[in-house]
């Protein structure tokens, strides 16, 4: 009897909770706020209950999440890189669509209710949303205004076009900032995927890839000839200076080397603890002579995608955690305190409303950028398979045209070339 | 109590054997046979959809000029790696050989670098040479070298090769100086008393001693650059700048772990092995020869 009393008295609220397992990529501020979502949504039910683990970078945790899919052991929950989304939705059977597992779960979802410009990266080709948006971020033009001052501009009034941007960044150049005048990080995304869209110019066929996955790259169009040649132009004269694939370079404008950087908006973090100097943002450059342009930004960060052949209960916990998620208040919490996206059009609302952009105009310019015009074909976002390996190619021929061994013109139709040999390829597995 | 030097029967060579035998089959054969049956395969990143295509990983490699370029950057980088890592830790284990004060010092100081994981060394040179924060590479731009890894090939290949090989100097060294210590001193002293003076003793006494040893370590030291080495080029330049220290082993790992693409990495990886055999099969046959025991 005794024994019967502990087993039950014991066992049974072990067995009554669910956990769920989420693997994501944040470090530092970052993780602080998984952590706090995670603790939050356990404290406020008691059926369910949310296991957050760090797993390394992006690419690393899209790594472990498939070795563990394919031995059996995959977690509910999975962040993945806007990169990875089409290795992502290629995998049936793997995920399990959001828009289902809402559906299946019961739970109250109106894909409308998200920013459209978010949701569009994530959605199929007929509106169905298949992973959660989680950490969203755009493309922005960081700068320094002390450097500014030094060099004789107005800090206030940040070059809006590319032609303004060489001009500033050769006086800076010439003010003391001889290493480099202006650089950026992520180089495909800022001179590829961003530029791109930006600029309303195609990628490939078949709406950058999100109306299928044989879509042919034809980016080697002569907006991004001209973009190539002045960037390879000005790598020679000391004016651009090339940071690297990933985000390595990002240090260079937070120590003061480079006065005009463009990255990711969620570098505000980085740039709040460390940057000594004035600083502020403004959206990416454009040429003025490129029909359409500026036309609107694409997101960058990350999404949460479930998992596949897991039981209906514990579905009904990740449905409820992604509800738990949306909420208002706390997507206002969390935009305003890590410089993420608000993902809900409400959040945003609430957070214009407050006047938070009046003291903090740097944290709306990423939204501005995004929502600058009803998006199209070229600009809704994209969507490769194996695209973290083509982005690899079109970084080793953007920097084969930097450093001089191709002309801009041979390196960027390489670039389409060797890209449409990995999406041939990664369409035959896909296919099946 | 048996008191011969070979044992009568199977049963106990082979117990002795065994676990050697259980560990190679665990951790290479299988592993390797994997490999192979991945090369015929065309598969999606969560294996969810298969297909046999027989060579054609293979024939997509050989029509991969990318897989040339790291043939060659494999040929360059692991010959300037090998070569620069045995002489000079040749160099380090003669002089830490000779009667000095302090030697224990030096030995325990050269043979640290060995205990440094690849990544870590990586990050170390990084921190050395990145054109921004270096401050070896602020020293080289103020005297005027455009020192620049990060678009300059050359550059890049330079310091992976630099990397590399500080990281090999310690286990070379280690081997060295304990070849050296077993060469019987009185050698040495007849050959000074015949006048034989330091250079001439070296090269005609000490050298063939030593050559089993150097033997040995050309084996270990090929083996390393070519698949040893990936932790320190993905950590310093990531194959970069457009390719130029993306080696054989690199590609292997970078087109299967980032890129998804398990059957041509798998295929690569099977071209590999076989280059590796057929290379220690040419040393032993060849060079061996020359080796006195």
């Amino acid at each position: 009897m005794s024994v019967a009393a502990f087993v039950l008295g014991g066992a049974a609220p072990a067995l009554a909770q669910t956990e769920i397992q989420w693997w994501h990529a944040l470090t530092g501020a970052n993780n602080d706020v998984v952590v706090r979502l995670s603790e939050e949504f356990n404290a406020s039910q008691k059926d369910y209950k949310i296991v957050p683990a760090y797993k390394g970078s992006y690419p690393d945790t899209l790594n472990a999440g498939i070795a563990a899919f394919r031995a059996g052991t995959a977690p509910h929950i999975l962040q993945v890189f806007e990169v990875g989304t089409g290795t992502m939705m290629s995998a049936k059977g793997a995920i399990k669509p959001v828009h289902e597992l809402m559906k299946d779960a019961g739970e109250a979802f109106d894909p409308k209710a998200y920013l459209p410009a978010i949701t569009g990266y994530y959605s199929t080709a007929k509106g169905d949303m298949l992973s959660m948006p989680f950490n969203s971020s755009s493309m922005v033009m960081w700068y320094n205004k002390d450097a500014f001052k030094k060099a004789g501009l107005n800090p206030e009034a940040p070059p809006k076009t590319w032609p303004e941007v060489f001009e500033a960044a050769k006086k800076l150049k010439a003010s003391g900032f001889e290493k480099c005048g202006f650089s950026n990080a992520w180089a495909t995304w800022a001179n590829i995927e961003q530029f791109g869209a930006w600029h309303n110019v195609s990628l490939s066929t078949k709406t950058n890839g999100l109306d299928g996955f044989d879509a042919v790259l034809n980016f080697n169009s002569p907006a991004f000839l001209k973009h190539w040649t002045n960037l390879v132009d000005l790598q020679k004269q000391g004016v651009y200076d090339y940071s690297g694939r990933t985000n390595n370079g990002e240090g260079r404008f937070t120590s003061g080397e480079c006065p005009i950087f463009l990255t990711s908006s969620g570098f505000f973090g980085n740039v709040k603890a460390n940057a000594k100097f004035d600083w502020g943002n403004a959206p990416m450059p454009y040429y003025p002579d490129i029909q359409g342009a500026p036309q609107n930004s694409i997101i960058g960060g990350a999404s949460l995608w479930v998992m596949g052949g897991k039981k209906a209960d514990e579905y009904k916990g990740v449905a409820k955690f992604f509800t738990f998620l949306s909420d208002v208040d706390r997507q206002v919490k969390l935009h305003t305190e890590s410089g993420y996206l608000p993902i809900t059009k409400a959040a945003y609302e609430k957070v214009k409303a407050s006047g938070f952009y009046k003291d903090k105009p740097y944290l709306e310019t990423p939204i501005l950028s995004l929502n600058n015009k009803e998006p199209t074909e070229n600009s809704r976002g994209l969507r490769f398979g194996s695209l973290v390996q083509i982005r690899d190619i079109w970084s080793e021929e953007l920097e084969a045209a930097l450093n001089g061994q191709k002309t801009p013109k041979a390196a960027l139709d390489a670039a389409v070339e060797r890209g449409n040999q990995m999406l041939r390829q990664f369409e035959r597995t896909a296919a099946r | 109590m048996q008191k011969n030097a070979y044992f009568n029967g199977l049963t106990i060579p082979l117990m002795l054997l065994l676990p050697q035998l259980a560990i190679t089959v665990v951790f290479f054969y299988w592993p390797a046979s994997q490999a192979l049956w991945q090369s015929f395969l065309l598969e999606d990143a969560f294996g969810t959809s298969t297909e046999f295509v027989w060579f054609e990983n293979y024939q997509a490699l050989f029509s991969d000029p990318g897989y040339l370029k790291a043939f060659i950057n494999t040929l360059i980088f692991s010959s300037f790696v090998c070569v620069l890592s045995l002489s000079v830790a040749l160099l380090f284990a003669v002089m830490a050989d000779r009667a000095i004060r302090g030697a224990e010092i030096y030995k325990t100081l050269l043979i640290w670098p060995y205990a440094v994981a690849p990544a870590v060394a990586g990050v170390l040179w990084l921190f050395m040479f990145d054109p921004s924060l270096g401050m070896l590479a602020r020293g080289l731009q103020r005297l005027g070298i455009a020192w620049n890894p990060r678009l300059n090939g050359n550059d890049a290949m330079l310091l992976v090769i630099l990397a590399a090989t500080w990281k090999q100097i310690s286990y070379n060294f280690l081997f060295f100086l304990a070849g050296l210590q077993s060469i019987p001193k009185s050698v040495i002293e007849a050959a000074v008393i015949d006048g034989a003076r330091p250079m001439r003793r070296f090269w005609t006494i000490v050298f063939p001693l030593l050559s089993p040893t150097t033997f040995f370590l050309l084996v270990v030291n090929i083996v390393y650059v070519f698949f040893d080495t990936f932790g320190i080029i993905d950590t310093i330049t990531g194959g970069g700048p457009s390719g130029a220290t993306e080696t054989l082993v690199y590609k292997v790992f970078s087109d299967g772990k980032g890129g998804s693409n398990l059957g041509g990495s798998a295929a690569q990886s099977v071209v590999l092995l076989v280059m590796v055999i057929a290379m220690t099969a040419v040393q032993f046959k060849f060079i061996e020869r020359r080796v006195s025991y």
